[in-house]
């Protein structure tokens, strides 16, 4: 059996289906609707551990990056979550943790060393090197200028009270420790972390 | 990602999607309000999971930041302020979000083809791709939940984070919890969980404590432990029995059956019409085309310049 379908009854057979077809648009029939669960945007992702910047807490974070570390690829951190397997947090994050990865990427992050000279607006980037050999020499200076070695009494002392310290927060303990003596031997009075929140 | 969840309701559709996977767990996530310190580390959580960032927005006199849902804010945090009888003031604080619920009105009054998805699981998920933007959904949501995004206008709203529940995790916002406020498992664990929370709480005095878990909307895949649920309405509007809107019901139930069947109607007196009178006639212009516009017709197959006559 054959049909004779001429050229015009052909695009009409067509134009039949668009209609039908604009029909299913409207709800009238079926489209294959396809599953919207996203792509799980850690799969390959290279995963660090480490440990939360902001608070003395020190919660346990895992940092995901792009790239498997080879040597063509740079890294760039896209994601970062608690790490469950922190005997601190277990996963955990504040709202500051949570937010880390904004805090990674932002402009306004220090990340060299910079000095803004007496008098001038302008900061200007120095190496590590100027910067701990000009800090020790404020030190330096200011403890020979201040020290304070007898009390009126006489008493003997170790006081040098016109400069403080201020520590990390982040440390370990024994961090801390070495922190703590080395400030003290200095004769440092003012001395303070930011161990809270 | 196709069929890798049993996909148990799609908006406006009729078709029966696969459905074989049927031995999947139900999931749920517990707010406890009673743990809540409103840290708003859930909120950060599900923005830098989702990729969102919402504009900075302006103080309010209230903790509340954002003030509402927005289309890049899926959840926020909703602080209310209220004075018991005795004279104390009580601050309640909760996640506000979908509530993935069994029956969900979002799904009911959506009319375009696959834009919301129910899975096995219990989540409810938005299929971006083929929302048109009407809006529909915000209307049929019970809670108030799915923002137009001004961008694309486009419809959205918490996830569950299905990608990671999908992959074997738990959603952003309780992995991040400090508090242990927000908890995930299947919904019978976290019933238990509820239960045993609840105790606790009569235990300490709130006789009233009791497990949001509404079966007006056939039961919620978000559920929140209130130490007053005899008073669900004190948590920032949290309606005390949710429903869909009638006019949803209306829409769907008979307005629609009748004007598809208008529409058909219409078509099918267009056929009949043709098949009494025929077509329209309009008398068919010849036109004239120069020899070189004709390209060689071995290369074209037909030739496309000619006038389409009948005698073809």
């Amino acid at each position: 059996m054959s049909i004779n379908v001429t050229r015009r009854q052909f695009f009409k057979l067509g134009g039949a289906g668009l209609a039908s077809s604009s029909l299913a648009m409207m709800g009238f029939a079926p489209e294959p609707a396809e599953a919207s669960i996203r792509q799980f945007k850690l799969t390959h992702a290279k995963e660090t551990r480490n440990t939360c910047t902001y608070c003395s807490v020190g919660c346990g974070i895992l940092i995901y990056s792009k790239g498997d570390g080879s040597k063509n690829v740079e890294q760039n951190v896209f994601h970062i979550e608690g790490d469950p397997d922190h005997p601190v947090s277990r996963g955990s994050l504040c709202p500051k943790g949570a937010g880390l990865l904004d805090f990674v990427h932002s402009k306004g992050r220090l990340e060299y060393p910079q000095v803004r000279e007496a008098g001038s607006s302008e900061w200007t980037r120095i190496s590590w090197d100027e910067a701990l050999n000009r800090i020790a020499r404020h030190m330096k200076d200011d403890r020979d200028a201040n020290f304070v070695q007898r009390t009126a009494q006489g008493e003997t002392v170790n006081h040098w009270t016109t400069t403080g310290f201020l520590a990390a927060s982040g440390s370990s303990n024994e961090a801390g420790y070495i922190t703590h003596k080395v400030v003290r031997n200095l004769g440092m009075v003012a001395f303070d972390n930011q161990a809270r929140v | 990602m196709n069929n890798s969840q049993n996909i148990i309701a799609r908006s406006a559709t009729t078709t029966t999607p696969p459905q074989v996977r049927s031995h999947v767990d139900e999931v749920a996530k517990l707010i406890d309000v009673s743990k809540c310190i409103g840290c708003k580390a859930c909120q950060v959580a599900c923005m830098e999971w989702n990729d969102l960032r919402d504009d900075v927005g302006e103080c309010h006199g209230t903790y509340d930041n954002p003030t509402d849902l927005t289309a890049n804010s899926w959840t926020v945090m909703r602080f209310s302020e209220h004075e018991t009888q005795e004279g104390n003031l009580e601050w309640l604080i909760r996640k506000d979000g979908c509530m993935h619920c069994a029956e969900p009105g979002c799904l009911t009054a959506c009319p375009a083809p696959g834009a919301i998805v129910q899975y096995a699981n219990g989540i409810v998920d938005f299929n971006s791709e083929h929302c048109i933007g009407c809006g529909y959904c915000i209307t049929g949501c019970p809670f108030d939940i799915p923002r137009i995004s001004a961008k694309d206008q486009k419809s959205y709203k918490c996830t569950l984070c299905s990608d990671r529940v999908n992959a074997g995790m738990e959603p952003a916002c309780v992995k991040t919890c400090p508090t242990n406020c927000i908890e995930f498992g299947t919904k019978e664990d976290m019933l238990a969980r509820a239960e045993k929370r609840v105790g606790d709480l009569k235990a300490l005095g709130f006789r009233d404590a009791g497990i949001y878990d509404p079966a007006g909307v056939g039961g919620t895949h978000v559920m929140y432990v209130l130490h007053h649920a005899n008073d669900p309405n004190r948590y920032s509007g949290l309606p005390k029995d949710p429903r869909i809107s009638p006019l949803v019901g209306a829409w769907k139930g008979a307005t629609k059956p009748i004007m598809s069947a208008i529409i058909g109607i219409t078509a099918f007196a267009g056929v009949i019409h043709y098949m009494t009178k025929g077509p329209k006639e309009e008398p068919e212009e010849q036109a004239e085309h120069g020899q070189d516009d004709v390209p060689p017709p071995h290369s074209l197959g037909y030739d496309a310049t000619r006038p389409r006559g009948e005698d073809r």
